[in-house]
């Protein structure tokens, strides 16, 4: 589902260009449930852009679902974020002045689907998250925990491909917490491929494999462990890709 | 569309103190510009109507006596102008639109039944009337080339000659009078408001029929002409006096032999002095809506800054740089075309109260009349109002666009 080979990344904000990525390989399969760990200034927050389509890549290839993902227009790039991805943030990020239908109903706005629709759609997922009956309320009338669960089902509405959770627990206590991931697990279990940025173990500890990433590179659990047929396969892919 | 417009509405009722303040700028900033236009229209209209009924473009020469020796001839000598000087006028000067003669008698007795008046008789061809073109006739008609033709005894009389001799608002047309002792028939009344309505104290009668009721053969008092259109007044009116100054034998150095007035003169300086009123008045006015502008320039570059996190989740939920571009620039469109469009209809219902509030006063100001708007000049002014409102907002939304939406989600 991704695949990224050798991925090179600077910042040219001072004197000397800043080498943040330093040749990132890695592979998440179709339905995988994992985590990206690292400390602060490991290049999580830059390889989460990368993968999320928000930032470019310098150097190395990136595939998504099967499509290449270089030189994208903003305009192909804001396209397939919201064909192919889908976003939960440490703080919700829900829009202040949309009720929580309206919030859910929104990345289907920017594919183009009528309000009518949209609304129905947004209102199927919001009771799959268990949130039907809020689904009218303001974001400042949910608690952190009730916000996390619109933002998952905005996350979800337009069934994309992998969803990117950027520390969706950060901001939640314990008990908030384990519901979230229990959410998150839920949603895996129905066969969605979820990458979660985390710098909590315990958190890592509940995915399927723990990516590990320190001064720009990866030092472990860069490919799938438990299927060796998996490796091999990665492998003939990779020589494909050259 | 709806779906945008919706969006655009959602943000601009979220901040309604915001958005009433921006639309309030660009509504003071039209509002004010409409109203000193038509400030500057009514002093214009006002000043124009100064000049009385009167074509703006017209000559009049006249005579006096000579004052500098020529040919031999002393000083002290009487010019008389006659119909031969307008027949090698009209063969000799280029560019001559019509000419008139003009002869006068005054304190001439005019009377009907028992009323009687005494006023200026005026004898004049009926080209006179088209050079004084824009005086109203209240009833009848002018004087015509058969009048002049058949030496028909019929008169034109202006409005005060009319109320002294018929009374107030009645129609003498048809009726006759006596002028100097001689019968003629009214067949016009007109108003001519020069010299403040004294011009109306004249009865007008066909030049022919003149000649033979004071016997003054070919002899005129003045000659009127008008220049053809785009023939500069100034030099035909010095080629005409060059000419006559030659027939007459007067001396070139000679002002006060023959003289002339010339009604380019006054309008050419109140055509440059309304040239410098106008240009003031957009300055002003431009400048008041530039600050308007400014003004949503400013409240656009807050609202970006403000919305940082909004549009970061809006991109990153798949929203394009041209949805986020167009949006903004939307939102600051619509505040200024509704707000502009308020203003412009607001400063015209006041224009419009007030010229209807000095009319109903019957209000005569010498410098104000009639204010009033170019509507073409309204409507130009709001699409530059909306065009430069698009500018203003350009700028932050582009730097809008340009929000990295991560980082902008981080941003507490």
């Amino acid at each position: 589902m991704i695949k990224l080979h050798n991925i090179h990344k600077y910042y040219h904000s001072g004197e000397q260009p800043l080498h943040v990525l330093k040749g990132i390989d890695l592979h998440i399969r179709e339905g995988e449930l994992v985590s990206i760990m690292g400390s602060s200034g490991s290049g999580k927050s830059t390889l989460l852009n990368i993968l999320g389509i928000l930032d470019s890549h310098d150097k190395g290839d990136y595939f998504l679902a099967g499509r290449e993902i270089k030189n994208l227009k903003e305009k192909t790039a804001a396209k397939m974020r919201n064909e192919l991805l889908g976003f939960v943030f440490q703080s919700f990020n829900l829009l202040p002045f949309k009720n929580a239908t309206e919030n859910v109903a929104l990345p289907l706005y920017y594919q183009g689907v009528g309000r009518k629709e949209r609304n129905y759609r947004a209102d199927q997922y919001l009771e799959m998250v268990g949130l039907s009956n809020r689904a009218k309320h303001m974001p400042n009338e949910l608690s952190g925990g009730q916000k996390q669960r619109v933002a998952i089902a905005r996350a979800l509405v337009t069934k994309p491909k992998v969803i990117l959770a950027d520390e969706p627990t950060g901001a939640l206590d314990s008990q908030t917490t384990l519901e979230v991931m229990a959410l998150l697990k839920d949603i895996h279990q129905l066969g969605n491929t979820i990458v979660i940025v985390t710098h909590e173990q315990d958190i890592a500890d509940q995915t399927q494999r723990q990516i590990i990433l320190k001064d720009g590179l990866i030092i472990s659990g860069q490919h799938h462990h438990s299927h060796s047929a998996d490796a091999i396969a990665d492998q003939d892919e990779e020589e494909i890709l050259g | 569309m709806l779906d945008g417009l919706q969006e655009i509405l959602y943000t601009l009722r979220m901040n309604k103190l915001r958005t009433a303040l921006t639309a309030f700028g660009v509504f003071w900033g039209i509002f004010m510009l409409i109203l000193l236009l038509g400030a500057g229209r009514g002093m214009q209209n006002g000043i124009y109507d100064g000049f009385g009924s009167d074509v703006l473009d017209f000559v009049v020469v006249y005579t006096g006596t000579t004052s500098v020796a020529y040919n031999g001839r002393g000083v002290g000598r009487q010019i008389e102008l006659t119909t031969d000087d307008i027949a090698t006028i009209q063969q000799k000067i280029p560019g001559v639109r019509f000419v008139a003669a003009e002869s006068q008698r005054g304190g001439i007795s005019i009377v009907n039944e028992k009323k009687n008046g005494s006023f200026g008789v005026y004898g004049v061809p009926d080209d006179f009337f088209k050079i004084k073109e824009s005086i109203p006739f209240n009833f009848g008609r002018k004087i015509n080339p058969l009048d002049e033709q058949q030496m028909r005894k019929i008169a034109v009389i202006g409005t005060v000659v009319s109320e002294r001799l018929f009374g107030k608002d009645s129609n003498p047309v048809g009726k006759d009078i006596r002028v100097n002792g001689v019968v003629m028939k009214v067949v016009g009344v007109f108003y001519d408001k020069g010299n403040r309505g004294q011009d109306s104290e004249r009865v007008y009668i066909p030049q022919s029929t003149f000649q033979k009721l004071f016997g003054t053969s070919d002899k005129i008092g003045s000659i009127w002409l008008r220049p053809q259109e785009g023939v500069d007044g100034f030099k035909f009116e010095e080629s005409i006096i060059q000419l006559l100054r030659q027939r007459h034998q007067v001396s070139p150095e000679d002002k006060r032999a023959i003289r002339s007035f010339n009604m380019a003169e006054p309008a050419k300086m109140v055509n440059g002095l309304f040239l410098a009123i106008n240009g003031f008045i957009w300055f002003v006015g431009l400048g008041t809506l530039m600050a308007g502008i400014v003004g949503v320039s400013n409240i656009m570059i807050i609202t970006v800054k403000e919305r940082t996190r909004e549009i970061g989740i809006r991109k990153a939920l798949g929203a394009t740089p041209f949805g986020i571009v167009s949006t903004l620039l939307m939102e600051s469109i619509l505040v200024t075309a509704i707000a502009g469009y308020a203003g412009l209809v607001l400063g015209v219902g006041l224009l419009e109260l007030v010229a209807f509030g000095l009319r109903s006063a019957g209000a005569n100001l010498p410098f104000f009349q009639n204010p009033e708007v170019n509507f073409q000049v309204a409507i130009t002014s709001i699409f530059l109002l909306v065009a430069v409102g698009a500018l203003a907002g350009l700028v932050p939304a582009l730097k809008a666009a340009r929000i990295a939406p991560i980082e902008a989600m981080r941003a507490d």
